[in-house]
């Protein structure tokens, strides 16, 4: 306990990451309850429709082009947000461990098949892939969670690889294979457990991406609009001309939310680092 | 007595970035159940490779392995777990043994669930192989991780874990020498007590011909692959008849300095070795090379008291 607060405090930029996920995931939890409105109902005051209202007590961010509160689709929009990030986190880590693991422990055809096909999607435009896959397919955040599970699997699975390149010569890898251990077993129960800290560490790299991706795709149109998200925010306040009226309110703070979030994913995962790699050094 | 494992004409060939290394060429052993076998030689000899071709953790190029009457030289599936349960190996470095995320007792519940095991006896036989090796009682140690363990206690719960499948064979790969030179004979008499309590046929892999002298009844001298000198150990270690064995028995260091041993120098290292061609693969490391040695390899030949050599030497002798 007291070696974690020790080592919390020498990493300013972990415990700042870490601080914006927990208000990030402190408000999609609590959306309903911390959110003055509805995201979706259109307000009215004195009763007209409440378009381009500047902040208030009532709306704390103003309203959009559309009479609907900022702020409340601002709270709404870290859901998406989060949703989008984990599926995608975690649907990277299962395919490149998976795939790591087994190129690295099997070798031989596997091994050639999994870094040739990760040569060829590292070489694929990371934005560009997307939009051809989001167009080809059906626009929504299943759509970006998948392309971006598609385009990010490759860093993983070389990193996994070469870990489980040097663990399997280990000699307790040896003696799993002397007393009867399956190469299944070897992989997935002895080689595993170890990699899966590093798994983690790529699978929070995935987060930061794969919000940059949900919001450039939605504000490039290919998300989908009926859902809250900052990237939708974000469209909506482009399409509506929100920059030349000077609406600052209306797309600074989606803006800030996405940036801070992607930030905080790529600070977490350096701190990690530092615990992972301590020899690795560095200020 | 019939053996245990007996090879035959064992061969390894590694292909490494386009060169052909011959590890290990037509190496021929067997070993009786309550029988220690000693096999030594330099680093690069092959030693390691044939324990571990005889342990089928390395296919062999050619030859044939035989376990309990049955080729097992390509043997799979059910019958492979079914060998692996019988031959176990002692590691020689108890740091990297086990599994460091796993505690010692899941180290050793490892190779009985393996086999197959009911798990209702595997506390009874943990606590019995760690009596074995007098780590007691078991519960203070099952709970622990390696990193909490000594060298000396590591190697004992590895040697536990190798005993704990019920094997007929034994190998250890050099099993003391990454430890303390204080708990070397302890490990090496827990060895010996298990082989002659359980009838264990043993190979024993070492550079270090005092541990064979101590433990093994029989040796086998390897150069580059090859078997050049073989027979029962104070016979092979007080009269060596092969100069490479010669040369090994004089670079043991001496306790006393008065003891009258002849220093048997050899030439150059191991790279001037020639790799192929004919001859005999030692000649230029030879003192005594002369020009048959440079024309034929020489056989390995009987030459009684149950020895083996080659060596040309032999003829004139």
């Amino acid at each position: 306990m007291r070696s974690l607060l020790r080592f919390l405090r020498s990493e300013p930029f972990a415990v700042a990451g870490a601080a914006i996920y927990a208000v990030i995931i402190a408000a999609a939890l609590l959306a309903e309850r911390i959110a003055p409105h509805s995201p979706t109902e259109i307000l009215r005051a004195n009763r007209r429709i409440a378009r381009y209202m500047p902040a208030s007590a009532d709306f704390w961010l103003g309203t959009t082009s559309s009479g609907y509160d900022i702020a409340s689709q601002l709270i709404h929009g870290a859901r998406t947000a989060l949703q989008v990030g984990l599926t995608a986190a975690v649907a990277v880590v299962a395919i490149g461990t998976l795939l790591g693991l087994l190129a690295g422990y099997l070798g031989g055809w596997v091994d050639k098949a999994v870094t040739r096909l990760a040569d060829i999607v590292l070489g694929l435009p990371f934005l560009p892939s997307m939009l051809v896959l989001a167009a080809l397919t059906r626009p929504g955040t299943l759509t970006v969670v998948c392309t971006v599970a598609a385009l990010l699997w490759p860093n993983t699975a070389r990193v996994i690889r070469s870990q489980v390149l040097s663990l399997r010569e280990r000699a307790w890898v040896e003696a799993a294979r002397v007393t009867g251990c399956s190469n299944a077993r070897i992989m997935f129960v002895h080689i595993l457990p170890q990699v899966l800290p590093l798994a983690a560490l790529y699978g929070s790299v995935a987060i930061g991406w794969a919000i940059l991706a949900e919001a450039a795709a939605s504000f490039l149109g290919f998300g989908d609009p009926a859902t809250i998200s900052w990237g939708v925010m974000l469209q909506d306040a482009y399409a509506n001309q929100a920059l030349s009226r000077g609406a600052w309110n209306w797309f600074v703070p989606p803006g800030a939310a996405i940036l801070a979030m992607a930030l905080a994913g790529f600070m977490i995962s350096r701190g990690s680092e530092k615990l992972l790699f301590p020899k690795l050094g560095g200020s | 007595m019939s053996a245990v494992i007996s090879a035959e004409n064992l061969e390894k060939t590694f292909h490494v970035g386009g060169r052909t290394v011959h590890a290990v060429r037509g190496v021929s052993l067997a070993v009786s159940a309550g029988e220690a076998l000693g096999i030594v030689g330099e680093s690069g000899c092959g030693k390691t490779t044939t324990a571990r071709m005889l342990l089928r953790l390395e296919d062999p190029t050619a030859g044939r392995i035989t376990f309990e009457g049955t080729d097992i030289t390509a043997t799979r599936g059910a019958a492979l777990l079914a060998f692996r349960a019988k031959a176990q190996l002692v590691f020689q470095n108890p740091f990297d043994a086990l599994n460091p995320r796993f505690t010692i007792g899941r180290s050793l519940a490892e190779p009985l669930r393996n086999f197959g095991v009911a798990k209702s006896e595997h506390e009874a036989r943990i606590a019995a192989a760690m009596a074995r090796v007098r780590l007691t009682p078991a519960a203070d140690w099952l709970d622990r991780h390696p990193h909490e363990l000594s060298g000396g206690q590591l190697q004992r719960v590895v040697l536990a874990r190798s005993l704990l499948p019920g094997p007929k064979l034994i190998v250890a790969d050099e099993p003391v020498s990454m430890l303390d030179v204080s708990v070397r004979a302890g490990i090496l008499n827990l060895l010996r007590a298990a082989r002659d309590e359980l009838g264990l046929a043993a190979i024993y892999i070492s550079h270090d011909l005092a541990l064979i002298r101590y433990v093994c009844e029989r040796t086998l001298v390897m150069y580059l692959g090859r078997v050049v000198e073989e027979g029962p150990t104070p016979a092979l270690i007080e009269r060596p008849r092969h100069p490479y064995t010669k040369a090994l028995v004089a670079a043991v260091p001496v306790p006393h300095v008065m003891q009258d041993r002849a220093p048997l120098p050899i030439k150059g290292a191991l790279s001037d070795a020639p790799l192929s061609g004919p001859g005999c693969a030692f000649r230029d490391r030879c003192p005594l090379a002369f020009d048959r040695c440079a024309a034929e390899a020489p056989p390995l030949r009987n030459i009684g008291e149950g020895r083996k050599l080659a060596c040309h030497l032999g003829d004139e002798a």
